[in-house]
């Protein structure tokens, strides 16, 4: 009660009784939790359908009642057919060996050029930065066309090469490192020099796990983007055993013609899993991968 | 001209070392340059060369047609079509994933208990695998199947075909494309949001500004001012991209209603294998994404600098 009669008269111009403020933040806060749950809802709805429609029989699929918890569990049984009908661990490791072969290849050959870019001196350094501002610009389904008939011509359509190729470069990774190497100091290289370190090992034991969250952030960005992506296996792939994830799914989504939806809402759930699981055990990582773009 | 840079003013124990720096740097830089010239700039040469010609998959020769794929394409109505779509599209998800990114973050941003809740629930379509999400939505808005439509024939509107009438497909999409972006762009703000100090709420609340919008209309939204720019044209370059809910959802259909740019281009090069047509279409898109991106870069390397 004191320290309303004490601040009061520093708020003497708005006509605030205690009993009114508190009344109106409780109002301001019943709004802001109100809009807040009404967008999340918006947003959970599809995760909250996939997972119950997951669990349910076809009869109560079809009859199309609002109901959401199913009367009769039937999740072993679509999730079991998921399995079986389609090769859905398969498009997983395809997910995988994709993306991770992707990343290796990105990394080695963006550390080495932007450390080369950032700390030493070469003739058309500044050429090859502004080549780098340029690929920024060039978003992947430009250079598709070119590279697919390339692929085609040499007969490497249907392989994993023909999947990572278009991605083994990463001008954004050439950029964020160079941003991050810049900002290493001077000193310690030029005493690694001195101790006779070659220039690899500086690049390799020296500068890059100091870059490394840098480095985890990016990791998480490209793998997300090169797992979610559809438009480039959708050109290069039509072997279903080759297919990652988004091509998979909807190849079975296609065989399926949209009819038994326990099933397809089950193979949905396994393949969203992975990501998901991963986001929420590394949350930060995650929001600040993706995000990086704006972020940094 | 940097050798001169290197060679002249320092006086390091000799040419040597700048020679052995050279050579050190040209070859870290080579494999991302061989791959720059062999993944973006050959094929950007390539892409423009073929503009030009007949080319078509499968072709033995080519001949030069010069403008004619040009002309083609701006006096296709299918064309015009698509270009009209991508901006309508564009012009639903930008406003609408913008502004409700925005009052979604500027109400999490003051939580403090329910902050990650709440973060967590807006990223997760941003992290799953859309094409699995699309399978959903798909089923969500089915006309005799769905939820949606259960729940319209409870209030008595009866069912509606969102994803099967022409005039309804592309707004649903539309907002498909706000559900799954609204988490990214809230993340964005949130962070413009974290960099505008308290002490100017406190200073404002003293000079009687207290109310909530005008806050907001004094302190806030002057000083997100780069992230808004950055938040609109990212957001811009995503919906211009769309492609993934066409091609699972609706395939350009109902009567080409959602046909989108990208998703022509797809068509003609990689269904017909018109090659040369499509990589007149591939330029006209690179021409609007390059206009985004360019902004995109000078902002970015404005924030960068900062």
């Amino acid at each position: 009660m004191t320290d309303t009669s004490i601040t009061a008269p520093a708020i003497a111009g708005t006509p605030k009784t205690p009993a009114g403020s508190a009344g109106r933040r409780f109002a301001s806060l019943f709004i802001t939790h109100a809009i807040l749950i009404t967008g999340a809802a918006f947003i959970l709805l599809p995760f909250l359908w996939m997972l119950v429609t997951s669990i349910k029989p076809p009869d109560e699929v079809f009859n199309a009642q609002l109901r959401i918890w199913p009367k009769h569990f039937y999740g072993f049984e679509n999730y079991a057919m998921a399995l079986t009908s389609a090769p859905l661990l398969r498009f997983a490791l395809n997910g995988i060996i994709v993306c991770g072969g992707i990343l290796i290849i990105q990394l080695l050959t963006a550390i080495p050029c932007a450390y080369a870019l950032a700390k030493l001196k070469f003739p058309g350094r500044n050429l090859l930065f502004v080549l780098v501002l340029l690929g920024l610009c060039v978003p992947e389904q430009v250079p598709a066309l070119p590279i697919y008939i390339a692929l085609a011509k040499m007969d490497l359509l249907n392989t994993y090469f023909a999947m990572m190729v278009p991605f083994f470069l990463s001008v954004f990774a050439i950029f964020l490192f160079r941003q991050f190497f810049r900002s290493f100091p001077d000193d310690i290289i030029h005493a690694a020099r001195l101790d006779g370190m070659s220039e690899f090992e500086i690049v390799w034991r020296i500068v890059t796990p100091s870059a490394m969250p840098a480095i985890a952030a990016f990791a998480v960005f490209s793998f997300v983007a090169h797992w979610n992506d559809l438009y480039w296996p959708l050109i290069v792939i039509s072997d279903v055993n080759l297919a990652p994830p988004p091509l998979g799914m909807m190849f079975f989504s296609d065989a399926e013609a949209g009819t038994n939806y326990g099933a397809l809402t089950a193979a949905a759930t396994i393949l969203t899993a992975p990501l998901l699981l991963a986001f929420l055990f590394a949350r930060r990582r995650f929001i600040e991968g993706i995000t990086m773009t704006g972020v940094k | 001209m940097s050798v001169t840079a290197v060679s002249a003013p320092i006086a390091r124990p000799g040419a040597r070392q700048a020679f052995i720096e050279r050579l050190v740097a040209g070859g870290f830089a080579l494999p991302a340059l061989l791959l720059l010239v062999l993944t973006i700039l050959v094929p950007l040469g390539v892409l423009a060369y073929l503009s030009f010609t007949d080319y078509e998959l499968g072709d033995v020769d080519l001949h030069y047609v010069g403008l004619q794929n040009i002309t083609a394409a701006l006096t296709d109505p299918e064309f015009r079509r698509a270009l009209k779509n991508t901006l309508l599209y564009v012009a639903i998800v930008l406003p609408g994933s913008v502004i409700l990114s925005l009052l979604v973050a500027v109400l999490v941003h003051r939580r403090k208990r329910t902050r990650s809740l709440y973060e967590i629930i807006y990223f997760l379509p941003v992290t799953s695998t859309f094409i699995a999400m699309a399978t959903v939505w798909q089923f969500l808005l089915h006309p005799s199947l769905g939820p949606v439509s259960a729940v319209l024939r409870w209030l008595g509107i009866g069912e509606i075909a969102f994803l099967s009438n022409p005039s309804l497909a592309l707004p649903t999409l539309a907002v498909i494309g706000i559900w799954q972006l609204v988490g990214f762009n809230m993340i964005l703000f949130l962070a413009g949001l974290s960099t505008i100090p308290k002490d100017l709420y406190e200073a404002a609340e003293i000079d009687g500004c207290g109310g909530e919008i005008d806050r907001f209309l004094t302190i806030t939204w002057p000083l997100l001012g780069p992230t808004t720019m950055f938040v609109i044209v990212t957001s811009s370059i995503t919906a211009f991209k769309v492609f993934d809910t066409v091609a699972v959802l609706t395939h350009g259909g109902p009567v080409g209603s959602t046909e989108v740019l990208l998703y022509k281009v797809y068509l003609e090069g990689f269904q017909y294998f018109r090659m040369a047509y499509a990589s007149v279409l591939t330029f006209i898109f690179l021409i609007f994404i390059l206009v985004f991106s360019i902004l995109q870069t000078v902002v970015m390397d404005r924030r960068v600098h900062y």
